[in-house]
């Protein structure tokens, strides 16, 4: 006991791939699928040895359409198993997470998002925001999407996606990028309290002393498919009722406040710092469940702080949530940095101090 | 007085949807008869693939699972890798395996993924109402060939069956009709075939059943039958294509 307290308890410097690879294995996942696209082959490439030994499998699928369906297949018998991609990869996986939406199959989707459109290019990127957060696919559905913004994080997060999805009976989704995967931080690898989940009973294991079960997505008789989707609708806001994570970094005593998540959530950060130092009280609102969007907790600081600088690395999206969620005369600035490097702190703070300043000059 | 024929325990009584004359519902009794022969019921996973073939749920009493179009054979790989004690079949037709999914159908035979797959070729897209389909004849009129295929435009139809015997990974590929008595007892045996070769563990198992589908094709069920022995056969062989020996394998 003593010994596997100190195991547990030691730190090792990994990368943020592979804290994703560790959770699902000390989740429990058992199968991997999935077909090579930088920037998250550590996480394939880690699994292909650790799976086997553990008497799972790892298959390296001839697509990314073939991955999912796997994937698909997999899930249906109630195995927990995953898949990870990166952006032009998730994109071909969309027509099967659509599927698993409208036939309620839980799965974990890991995407390592990398900069678009098109081929676009290996560097850290958050263009795939309104892909992952509206659906993604066809068709009136949700994922659950959980941002991580540290390697302990992807590590953890990826742990609690496995309990979500079983949870839901949804797909649920990593979304990461180029940054938290390939870079190194020190990890705790020990698995947060699993989730109390209901019985699997619907899985496909044989019709052995029950009646058939059928998982399906295909809904012709009328009335059949405005019911399916209500059923859909009512676990969405089930989700926004029990599942909303964020951080609130300084945010009550803030007069702006920075909303941004995942690798710009890491700049943010020291920003908040250098603010500081220069006698403006800055803070930070870093949302963890991209969908469901911490919208609550946003619209509760709008109350009282009226200025926020959304920050991301594209072009404007999330910007989209906050102006939703905040109080009607709270002002909502935006600065993005399209994909090719994040930005620097100090570049951040001119923005922070561009917009502070329009606050104490009014 | 002894029974001689009945209902397949694990098909439901209830009527088929499919057009007269259409294959499909001789393929599910087949199926069926397999299924009971084996006495498998309760440890097989159906996978119904997108087409006429999709309502298999509302027949089979047994558990079935839905794949999205063409990737009905990854979905299936995928319900055996994580359950091989489980009998895992599916009916794909040749729009479904020859074009959407041909992918997933090729590189789950070079796995040898062990699962069963019926290979419904009746040369049309039947479910969306009659356009061309990858596996429909030079000179055949269709909804989207309104001229007749030409292989200039269209390319040829695919012998599926010849290309997947091709791969290492396939255990058993043989190619049948059921379009006359006689023929109906050699698919019958090859269908019987394909399951005895997943129980065994052999690798991938592919019947194709040459199938008649009247409504589309603008015949009678009895012209349709014909048509099958005419003109489909002369292109597409019927035999068995491989058949893995247990040494073989090991």
């Amino acid at each position: 006991m003593g010994k596997k307290m100190s195991e547990s308890c030691e730190r090792i410097l990994v990368r943020g791939n592979e804290a994703v690879a560790m959770g699902a294995i000390d989740a429990g996942c058992r199968l991997f699928f999935g077909y090579p696209i930088t920037p998250q082959n550590e996480i394939p490439e880690y699994l292909s040895k650790h799976l086997p030994p553990l008497g799972g499998e790892f298959i390296q699928a001839e697509s990314e359409i073939a991955s999912i369906n796997l994937l698909l297949g997999a899930s249906a018998t109630g195995t927990r198993a995953m898949t990870s991609s990166s952006s032009p990869g998730i994109s071909l996986m969309q027509e099967g997470i659509s599927y698993m939406a409208g036939s309620e199959l839980p799965a974990v989707i890991i995407n390592i998002s990398r900069s678009g459109p098109g081929l676009g290019g290996i560097s850290a990127s958050q263009g795939d925001y309104f892909q992952a957060t509206r659906g993604g696919g066809h068709g009136d559905y949700r994922v659950l999407v959980l941002a991580p913004s540290t390697v302990q994080e992807m590590y953890e997060l990826t742990c609690l996606a496995f309990d979500l999805a079983d949870k839901y009976r949804n797909p649920v989704m990593i979304l990461g990028d180029a940054l938290i995967g390939q870079m190194k931080e020190p990890l705790l690898r020990k698995r947060p309290p699993a989730l109390e989940l209901p019985p699997k009973d619907w899985a496909l294991t044989g019709a052995k002393g029950r009646k058939p079960n059928r998982i399906k997505s295909l809904y012709l008789q009328e009335g059949e498919l405005t019911e399916h989707n209500w059923k859909l609708y009512q676990k969405y806001e089930r989700m926004k009722k029990e599942e909303i994570r964020f951080e609130s970094v300084g945010c009550e005593e803030a007069e702006l406040v920075m909303v941004a998540f995942g690798s710009m959530a890491r700049v943010a950060k020291t920003v908040i710092e250098l603010a500081r130092e220069e006698g403006m009280k800055v803070g930070l609102f870093r949302p963890i469940t991209l969908f469901p969007y911490p919208e609550k907790p946003l619209k509760e600081i709008s109350r009282k702080v009226k200025h926020f600088l959304t920050i991301e690395l594209n072009t404007g999206q999330m910007v989209e949530d906050v102006r939703l969620s905040v109080e009607r005369d709270a002002e909502v600035y935006f600065y993005g940095k399209p994909p090719g490097a994040l930005p620097p702190p100090e570049e951040l703070l001119e923005e922070v101090k561009k917009v502070y300043g329009t606050e104490h000059s009014a | 007085m002894d029974l001689v024929f009945k209902r397949p325990e694990c098909l439901i009584d209830v009527p088929f949807h499919f057009c007269p004359g259409c294959h499909h519902g001789i393929v599910h009794r087949l199926v069926a008869e397999a299924i009971d022969f084996f006495k498998i019921r309760e440890r097989t996973v159906g996978v119904a693939s997108v087409g006429c073939s999709v309502f298999m749920y509302d027949y089979f009493d047994i558990d079935v699972l839905e794949a999205p179009h063409g990737r009905a054979s990854a979905v299936a790989s995928g319900v055996k890798r994580a359950r091989k004690d489980l009998i895992v079949f599916t009916i794909q037709g040749d729009g479904d395996l020859g074009a959407i999914g041909i992918a997933e159908g090729i590189h789950t035979a070079n796995r040898g993924e062990n699962i069963t797959l019926i290979f419904a070729n009746n040369g049309i897209y039947g479910m969306t109402g009659g356009q061309m389909a990858p596996t429909t004849l030079l000179g055949q009129k269709t909804t989207t060939s309104p001229y007749g295929r030409n292989f200039s435009y269209d390319g040829y139809p695919i012998r599926m069956a010849e290309m997947i015997a091709t791969l290492e990974g396939s255990a058993f590929v043989a190619r049948v009709a059921v379009n006359n008595p006689s023929n109906l007892m050699k698919a019958k045996k090859a269908i019987r075939k394909a399951f005895q070769m997943q129980i065994e563990g052999m690798g991938f198992s592919m019947v194709e059943v040459l199938m008649s589908c009247p409504t589309n094709w603008g015949l009678s069920s009895l012209e349709a039958n014909r048509r099958v022995e005419e003109e489909m056969i002369p292109y597409f062989p019927l035999g068995i294509f491989k058949e893995r020996k247990m040494a073989d394998y090991l």
